[in-house]
């Protein structure tokens, strides 16, 4: 949101000028998703398409969308089969939705989910179309694999070759090495180093404890174990291959099995590695909806309005040169987005900060409580202030969830959305909640959502 | 699918086999299809009074070739026998032997239908033994019929007529192929409620109606049938069941709602979501049941009371919301799945038989309650049903269950879909705290 970005003046910047169009709200219906599960588990031979169809067409049974020209559908994947250049539109096709429902594919890594969830907003709000479905998949299972960068030239040379020495000649040029697969990793282009490497220079940072990254793990399974015992996703998930549940979740674990845990990222560090396979997310596989409208399709449908996506904002950091952390570019998108509604985290109900890692979320609290870097790096007065741990990640997050790449924005604004629904008003306001998710490329994107 | 023995002895060289062997001939049944004719053939309408006079003027008005006398060797599409008047036993032999030369004349699939009145209503003694002659008849007559052909009752309460709504409601779905596997049983109208459907395609239109357990077989069924006569749908399941209810929900083109039926406030769920969603709610039909079966011997307090919990004491709860909910006041109507083996008993099933005849016992002592708003409840009893749940019986054990009935056949989900949707129906209206048998005439039980 580059446009937003320019404008520091504050509460007011959303409204434009006179000759700006009267702003539609856009409302979440709700959503669905498939559960979680890890990867190389029930999900091993389901592609993204597969994933994608399957929120989709529980999404439709569950407010009969049958047939239904839907205005827009949005959705993307973070590893993406080069094939599958036309995955939205594709599973559109294979829903049960109208086949002239057009569909985009959207990628911004980690944050693919929430940017779908925002653009598709914004068209409502301005009118361009009045019904939306946002989503995600991600496959770690069903990974795209490349040929290698050597064989890839060598096969379109060939293919350019007109006669047989002139193929010969450029088949000559293989090589043993050509022939091994390029498989993709979650490692960053520019430095070479895993997400985690990266986390664990920013959890050591900024003193993340171990016990505190343990902690914070426990509770993601606690409150996702009992949002589930309460029936809480009952209308927010359909089971998908034999899965109901997050197959990730483990409702069982202690704070001592998760100190049990050896490091994985960071041991380079020696006594101050702290990140373990407890405290971080695991390679998962799944798909999330969203059902967005505007407020008068939403009641011409007989639907429900559980929530308005009032803004976005994202934000990116240079982490290439060490300047912040590869995953706290939200740290800097939330402030400039509560500034323009003149909001403060004590205006917030719900703070729902996607779990990448423990050390993420912990990071970039401690960010927020820090006086000189919210003075020097966001320039604030002062701290931005602490979030109510109450506040945080109520129904479990990422850690026990699981984190399928671009599933995970569809999976926190439809939880949210009906968590801000159940609570209505606060104080003679709507209740709100902020919504922060990093991504990968030093990247982060952030929403506020309020009840309807 | 029709079973692979009804397959070969339906046609050609086993069709000759078994009738030299002896063995079971089942045929394939005629099955509603919209668009099909109510009747293959002419329908005899036998009796001599005014009832019977009245019944065929009706008859003609839905485009029947009626007759009042029988023409030899014409193949015949049903007989119609109005025994209404029968004061004596004696009364029963004009008309019933005039019936019975045209036996022979019967097509494949043709109906019998009589019609009398209620013994217990009866004037005297020998009134009450005529009309509860009729019972033994039928039951015997329907055992006495091949080829498909079904013999089934319409017994008339004090007040209600041979042309109340509801009796030719009943007649009309005795008559079609929609009671296919229907067989040996009655239908008591009780009161002149009901009334005709303006589309006799779609006797359902306008109507919001709810399924539970419908993810899979016979709940499947019920809410593809009452999507195809007319109504709007909600399907519901347990959670875990979702997806198989998702594809069933796009199907039907209805809403998905994910509900373990056994929770406190699964009635205002139900009730909720058909309201804010589609405005209305007319019809609830109480498919969900498990099994745990176990001798009684080695019954457990687990399975003895997770059956009861889901296929009673749920559908208690939620009749209670819904008799309290002031949206469920516009002739509403709840059909609920019982079992044979609540009548008739199966071995293993104390737990199941238990839940089930409390279902019957419940559908009887509703049936006033709802009577209030212009309501109705019912109950349907399922025999031999093929399923995913019945293939898994063993072959042998499989093979003769499904042979024990006068039709000699499996019933299919959709047989069962079809008493349902009927009794779910306005044309039923005057039909109240019955349990209709859909088994085939099952050879066991009542």
């Amino acid at each position: 949101m580059p446009v937003n970005g320019t404008s520091s003046t504050g509460p007011t910047a959303a409204a434009g000028s006179a000759a700006a169009p009267q702003l539609r709200r856009a409302v979440v219906v709700g959503g669905n998703r498939i559960p979680f599960a890890r990867t190389g588990g029930a999900y091993t031979k389901s592609s993204n398409q597969d994933m994608l169809t399957a929120a989709l067409d529980g999404l439709i049974a569950r407010f009969g969308l049958q047939d239904e020209r839907i205005g827009e559908v949005a959705a993307g994947a973070v590893l993406k089969h080069s094939r599958d250049f036309n995955l939205t539109r594709e599973a559109v096709l294979g829903s049960a939705l109208s086949a002239e429902t057009p569909a985009y594919d959207v990628q911004q890594a980690c944050a693919t989910g929430l940017e779908t969830v925002l653009g598709l907003a914004n068209k409502i709000k301005l009118g361009q179309i009045d019904s939306a479905i946002a989503g995600g998949v991600d496959s770690a299972s069903d990974a795209p694999i490349a040929v290698s960068e050597g064989l890839r030239e060598i096969l379109l040379d060939l293919n350019r070759a007109k006669t047989l020495p002139q193929r010969l000649q450029v088949l000559s040029r293989l090589r043993p090495k050509d022939l091994a697969p390029d498989a993709p990793n979650t490692g960053e282009p520019r430095t070479g180093l895993s997400m985690g490497e990266h986390q664990a220079l920013t959890t050591a940072q900024w003193k993340i404890t171990r016990e505190a990254q343990d902690e914070l793990a426990y509770n993601s399974h606690r409150n996702l174990a009992a949002a589930y015992d309460a029936g809480f996703f009952d209308d927010l998930l359909t089971p998908y291959r034999g899965l109901s549940k997050d197959s990730n979740l483990r409702a069982d674990t202690t704070p001592e099995k998760l100190a049990g845990l050896k490091p994985v990222f960071g041991k380079n560090l020696g006594a101050a590695a702290t990140m373990t396979a407890g405290n971080s997310t695991p390679l998962t596989d799944g798909a999330s909806t969203v059902l967005l409208a505007s407020e008068d399709w939403a009641d011409a449908h007989d639907l429900p309005k559980l929530a308005t996506v009032l803004d976005g904002e994202a934000a990116a950091v240079d982490f290439v040169h060490g300047k912040d952390g590869l995953l706290m570019a939200p740290a800097f998108a939330v402030p400039r987005l509560l500034a323009r509604h003149g909001l403060s985290f004590a205006d917030i109900d719900f703070f729902e900060i996607h779990e990448a890692f423990a050390g993420t979320v912990l990071s970039t609290l401690a960010a927020w409580e820090d006086e000189e870097f919210c003075r020097t790096r966001l320039g604030l007065d002062g701290a931005l202030g602490s979030v109510d741990r109450a506040k945080l990640n109520v129904n479990g997050s990422s850690l026990a969830a699981g984190h399928p790449f671009a599933a995970t924005g569809g999976r926190i604004v439809a939880t949210l959305a009906k968590m801000l629904h159940a609570k209505g008003q606060v104080d003679g306001r709507p209740a709100r909640g902020l919504i922060s998710i990093c991504a990968a490329g030093g990247q982060g994107v952030v929403a506020i959502l309020e009840a309807h | 699918m029709t079973d692979k023995y009804t397959q070969f002895v339906s046609r050609g060289f086993g069709k000759d086999i078994a009738k030299r062997l002896g063995l079971p001939q089942p045929v394939v049944l005629r099955r509603h299809q919209p668009g099909e004719p109510l009747v293959r053939g002419p329908v005899l309408v036998q009796g001599s009074g005014g009832g019977a006079d009245e019944l065929a003027a009706a008859l003609l008005s839905w485009d029947l070739d009626v007759r009042r006398h029988a023409v030899p060797r014409e193949k015949l599409g049903a007989i119609i026998l109005v025994l209404d008047e029968a004061a004596r036993p004696e009364d029963l032999e004009k008309p019933v032997l005039a019936a019975a030369a045209s036996l022979r004349d019967l097509a494949a699939n043709a109906r019998v239908v009589t019609v009398s009145r209620a013994a217990a209503g009866a004037p005297g003694p020998a009134a009450a033994a005529a009309r509860q002659g009729v019972d033994g008849l039928l039951r015997s007559l329907a055992k006495e019929l091949r080829a498909g052909a079904t013999a089934n009752g319409i017994v008339l309460a004090d007040g209600a007529g041979t042309t109340s709504p509801s009796a030719l409601g009943a007649l009309r779905f005795f008559l079609s192929g929609r009671s296919a596997f229907v067989d040996g049983q009655f239908l008591t109208v009780s009161t002149t409620a009901g009334q005709q459907p303006a589309d006799a395609e779609k006797p359902l239109a306008g109507k919001v109606a709810v399924v539970t357990g419908a993810a899979r077989g016979i709940g499947a069924a019920i809410a593809r049938t009452l999507h195809r006569d007319g109504a709007t749908v909600v399907v519901v399941d347990i959670p875990a069941a979702g997806d198989h209810l998702a594809t069933v929900a796009n199907e039907v083109h209805g809403t998905a709602l994910q509900l373990d039926i056994s929770r406190e406030d699964a009635g205002a769920r139900i009730i909720g979501h058909a309201v804010e969603r589609h405005g209305r709610l007319d019809i609830v039909i109480h498919n969900a049941g498990i099994t745990r079966d176990k001798l009684l011997a080695n019954m457990d307090q687990g399975r003895w009371n997770s059956v009861i919990a889901v296929n009673i004491a749920a559908q208690l709860r939620i009749n209670e919301a819904l008799l309290a909910s002031e949206h469920f006041r516009d002739a509403p109507r709840i059909v609920s799945v019982a079992s044979t083996s609540g009548i008739a008993g199966n071995r293993g099933q104390t737990n199941y038989a238990a839940s089930k005849g409390g279902v019957i016992g419940m559908v009887r002592a509703t049936a006033p309650l709802l009577a209030a708003h212009g309501g109705s409840i019912n109950a349907v009893a399922p025999g031999f049903i093929e399923t995913e749940m019945t293939a898994r019986i063993p072959f042998a054990t499989r093979e003769v269950a499904r042979r024990l009935n006068s039709l000699q056949q499996g019933g299919r989900p959709g047989d069962v879909a079809e008493a349902i949707a009927f009794l779910a129906s306005d044309a039923a209206g005057g039909i109240s705290g019955e349990v209709l048998r859909v088994c085939g005439q099952n050879l066991v039980g009542a």
